[in-house]
């Protein structure tokens, strides 16, 4: 954290052990102690499991019991925050390889965009089998299996926020990191990262609410004809749903309201209102965020105790590293280069050719062209479904987002109410929409399409909100001064200035609604099964067969019509909105 | 003297290569020999080339031909011993003052002991004690650029570079941190050898420097070299200081007005002269200005330089506008209403935009020559890339660009034809 201590203004680069502890105990050190601590026994407690055998899992099944729900969410928070902690890794050598190096950049950067358009969730069968095969017979391969899910679903929007930071980085910054002989190790830590971190937080809130949906499916994950289920929220949701416990579903509804809110208010509010000090433009103005959380660690000396030797270890780092030795620039790198670019290219031609075997053999090989056209089909099916969604959806949440946003005291109630809506996973509400639509003999093609649209409709509303909030006041009064209201108002000066943030959000709930169609187009509460036409019912039922041919040509036909609609119709559109929307 | 210059610019060129495969000379045959104890500035306006020679010698670029050499080593990276102070400060908005000073001696891995002594030394001889743990946002532009003084000189160099660095203040903190600066290095506090200053300021480079070097544009070079000998503290209301302020100013007029001349005696050449942005509103202004009392339609530049408040980077574009269309003249530091120009002051809105229409199409080759081609054409319409291709034969893309907005917006006062950016489109049709 910070160094704002004010009796630390003359040792601002010195850690003086225990200079933080001049008066024996506050009583926010005794906070801090304890939650630190129970932090601790909570994650030992939890990974004690990890090296039991599989068999001890499936002798001892999941208890609905309310009681077992501390320890499950405790299971699942961990579980996340471990695909949290690769996503971070993943984030900070992937996206940086992807910027520093131009070469590599230009395979990185697409492959990138393509990864966050593959629906991961009809892989889950696939790596299970892999990661089982890492440590057999043990629960520690599942673990991974569902972590390596999460992962997946946390990844792609972290790396491309901090890749696009790292490219922004001001001209003249980089300068004076260059001139001033800043080492490669101590440049990013010192003038990237820092730079980066408040895109790269706010993506890594964004990626907690989108893991939840899938903690419900990696945790219950059918291998063959068993099904492993990791003591968790998600297996919890999974054998409630299976046992038609209605009870049980309130249960987890509302230790998740519990789960999300703990680290919201401990950790994400800190670190949002940390990272705002941390800010480029350095004019203060409007609203800073604030957080009692952070206040908390701030006062309390044992944490700022460990913040100043956690900036001591960079620093250690940073001299520990080698003095970069100025490269002469002109001398013999030519010679180098060339070899290194033909090594490359020779790598790259090998890596295409083996993904173009790997496809013929799967796809190519074992499809007839009925399948093909079948899952065209489906897929046109579900496209449809998403647009006509993203309309709805649009319909019903840009009024209210813009008449929100204009309300800084409502927005605060709203923000974090549609942050949660926005981690709920469609399984909870599979009761509600199957007694529906077996009571009124409803048309499951028509209405299992909202449960798609459930978790991504608020991206619209969220950045509908933010766009609205970040309208300019004088625009506004200019708009009231000339009496401009009703419909007029709307199509001048509202809908054009939250346009582009409108688009950004729409993008982000159409990616996400073709990922979920894998979930909810095929429904099912206890024996009863309603399924509507179309790709994720596919993928789902090839999945629960174990058909790995019909899960890749699914999962293929997907990717590549998620990829067609972003570059022929969002980026286009996002393009437009940017050159002629946007504000100043 | 030394045998061996601190610092020395040997036949330097520097190209950039465009994305069309071409080449763009921004800086020809520079040569600069620096001694100890010496304040150089390098005076020019935008596009001169002069910031270009500053990383260069910093080691943050490499020169396309010729060398750069300090303490008779061939300069290939940043150099210890030459430390940068910047235009936007560059300072670490994530760092307390103190940190961002003490960074450049974390860098060179000097004893943290070390590093707390000098930072705190530097802090203090810049004027920055009481300021150490705060945070760049919550400090004024003037005590950000503090920071960046402290921490260029932190780290004890031969050299200081400076890049524009009061040009981002308010007039009034610019002469704080000016006066201060002068102080520190008239009385020998700062452990500094030799300064290279880019400005395009003329009076600070005379209050500043021992030397001046000014600068051409297309491509960069260094038009004439002026010594200033005047002794230190300088007042700039001393005549012999006016003085050279006015002769630097004739300087830089003779060259612009033979720029202009140039590509009058080589009318095929007309339509790639590059174009300032420059408002109808500001050209108005001039000419108003000008025609009003004191000036009765002639008007000696620094004069109008310092009643505005305006730079020369403002300034002149603006009145090598006028020029260039036959509203004024330029020369020898003066400008003087034509004809032309007098009763563009003293007519109304619509007669304004006949008299500029006329000029426009009469005197820039460039509006000229998209009227022609909208006439010639039975559909009135063009596309903004026909003209852009023609206009990047003789310059770079951005400033192509800069060109044909800075017609675009011209044509449009003068309603010589229109443009819609939407479609990126040329026609004759005005809006109804």
């Amino acid at each position: 954290m910070s160094q704002t201590a004010p009796t630390l203004r003359t040792d601002a680069t010195r850690v003086t052990p225990f200079a933080f502890a001049r008066t024996l105990v506050t009583r926010w050190d005794l906070v801090a102690l304890l939650i630190v601590v129970g932090v601790f026994a909570l994650l030992a407690d939890a990974s004690r499991g990890l090296l039991e055998p599989l068999a001890k899992l499936e002798a001892t099944p999941l208890s609905l019991e309310p009681i077992h729900l501390p320890e499950y969410a405790a299971r699942t928070t961990l579980r996340m925050f471990a695909g949290l902690a690769l996503s971070l890794l993943f984030t900070f050598t992937y996206a940086t390889w992807a910027a520093k190096s131009e070469r590599a950049g230009k395979l990185l950067v697409p492959a990138l965009d393509i990864l966050q358009s593959v629906p991961i969730l009809g892989f889950i069968s696939v790596t299970v089998v892999f990661f089982m095969s890492l440590a057999p017979e043990r629960v520690l391969g599942a673990e991974l299996a569902a972590i390596f899910a999460i992962f997946t679903s946390q990844a792609w929007n972290m790396a491309f926020s901090f890749y696009q930071s790292l490219r922004t980085v001001p001209a003249e910054l980089q300068e004076a990191a260059r001139s001033f002989h800043l080492s490669p190790w101590m440049r990013f830590w010192q003038l990237e990262v820092p730079f980066a971190l408040p895109g790269l937080i706010w993506n890594t809130m964004m990626s907690m609410s989108g893991g939840w949906f899938f903690v419900v499916a990696s945790e219950s994950i059918p291998v063959g004809h068993t099904n492993i289920a990791l003591p968790g929220i998600g297996s919890y949701i999974a054998a409630a749903i299976a046992q038609r416990d209605l009870q049980a579903i309130g249960w987890a509804i509302l230790t998740m309201l519990v789960v999300i809110l703990a680290y919201d208010q401990l950790l994400f509010r800190p670190l949002v209102a940390w990272v705002d000090g941390l800010r480029f433009e350095q004019d203060p103005g409007g609203h800073r965020p604030s957080s009692w959380a952070l206040t908390a660690m701030r006062r309390s000396r044992l944490i700022s105790g460990l913040t100043h030797t956690f900036y001591a270890a960079v620093r250690w780092t940073s001299w520990a590293m080698p003095i970069p030795s100025t490269p002469p620039r002109s001398a013999a790198p030519a010679a180098s280069a060339q070899r290194s670019g033909f090594v490359w290219s020779v790598a790259v031609v090998a890596l295409v050719g083996a993904a173009v075997a790997c496809i013929a053999r799967i796809i190519v090989v074992q499809s007839s062209m009925s399948d093909l056209l079948e899952v065209v089909g489906l897929a046109l099916a579900t496209m449809v479904r998403v647009f006509v969604l993203i309309a709805v959806a649009s319909l019903v949440w840009v009024p209210i987002g813009v008449w929100v946003g204009l309300r800084p005291r409502l927005m605060e109630i709203v923000q974090p109410v549609a942050q949660f809506l926005a981690a709920f996973p469609a399984n909870l509400l599979f009761p509600i929409a199957i007694f529906a639509i077996v009571k009124w003999s409803l048309h499951p093609d028509i209405w299992l399409s909202p449960l798609m649209i459930l978790g991504t409709q608020w991206y619209i509303l969220f950045n509908v909100i933010a766009g609205a909030s970040a309208m300019p006041g004088e625009l506004r009064n200019a708009a009231a001064n000339f009496n401009v209201g009703g419909w007029l108002w709307w199509k001048k000066v509202a809908l054009p200035a939250v346009f582009p943030f409108y688009v950004t959000g729409a993008i982000t709930a159409s990616g996400g609604s073709w990922n979920a169609a894998i979930v909810a187009e095929l429904a099912s509460w206890g024996d009863t099964h309603v399924k509507a036409h179309g790709l994720g019912a596919y993928i789902a039922e090839a999945t629960a067969a174990g058909d790995f041919h019909r899960i890749v040509l699914g999962i293929a036909t997907m990717s590549v019509f998620v990829v067609t609609i972003n570059r022929f119709f969002w980026r286009p559109l996002y393009f437009y909105a940017e050159r002629r929307f946007r504000l100043g | 003297m030394n045998a061996v210059p601190l610092l020395e610019v040997h036949d330097v060129r520097k190209c950039f290569s465009k994305a069309d495969g071409g080449e763009h000379l921004v800086l020809d045959g520079v040569e600069l020999r620096m001694s100890e104890g010496e304040i150089v500035g390098l005076l020019g306006r935008s596009g001169s080339g002069k910031s270009t020679l500053l990383r260069l010698i910093a080691g943050l670029a490499s020169p396309t031909a010729g060398s750069v050499t300090y303490l008779g080593q061939p300069v290939d990276g940043p150099a210890r011993g030459i430390a940068m102070v910047f235009q936007s400060f560059a300072i670490f908005p994530w760092l307390t003052v103190f940190e961002n000073v003490a960074l450049g001696l974390q860098a060179l891995r000097v004893p943290p002991a070390e590093i707390r002594r000098r930072s705190l030394q530097a802090i203090d001889v810049i004027g920055l004690d009481g300021f150490e743990s705060a945070y760049p946002r919550e400090l004024s532009g003037g005590m950000r650029q503090r920071v960046g003084f402290a921490r260029a000189l932190v780290v004890h160099p031969n050299i200081l570079l400076m890049d524009e660095p009061f040009s981002a203040l308010d007039v009034l903190t610019a002469e704080t941190l000016r006066t201060d600066f002068l102080d520190l290095w008239c009385e020998g506090r700062m452990p500094i050898k030799g300064v290279i200053l880019v400005t395009h300021n003329i009076e600070e480079a005379v209050l500043m420097c021992d030397r001046i070097l000014v600068f051409g544009s297309n491509p960069g070079r260094i038009l004439t070299e002026i010594p200033v000998s005047l002794p230190q503290p300088r007042n700039r209301l001393d005549p012999s200081f006016r003085a050279l302020v006015e002769r630097i100013y004739v300087e830089m007029t003779a060259r612009a007005s033979g720029a202009n001349a140039r590509s009058e005696l080589f009318p095929g050449l007309g339509i790639g002269t590059r174009l300032p942005r420059v408002s109808s509103n500001l050209l108005s202004g001039l000419v108003e200005t000008v025609a009003a009392t004191p000036f009765n339609g002639a008007a000696d530049l620094p004069k109008i330089a310092s009643d505005l408040q305006m730079e020369i980077d403002e300034l002149f574009p603006v009145a090598e506008t006028l020029q260039m269309m036959r509203f004024a003249e330029v020369a020898g530091g003066d400008i003087r209403l034509t004809d032309v120009g007098l009763s563009f002051a003293n007519v109304a809105v619509d007669e304004r935009k006949k008299i500029f229409a006329r000029q426009l199409l009469n005197y820039v080759p460039l509006a000229a020559h998209i009227r022609r081609v909208l006439d010639e054409r039975p559909s009135h319409t063009a596309r903004k890339s026909r003209f852009l291709d023609e206009l990047e034969d003789y310059m770079s893309e951005e400033e192509a660009e800069q060109t044909l907005r800075a017609v675009v917006s011209w044509a449009r006062y003068a309603e010589a034809f229109a443009y819609d950016d939407e479609n990126a489109m040329f026609s004759l049709e005005n809006p109804s």
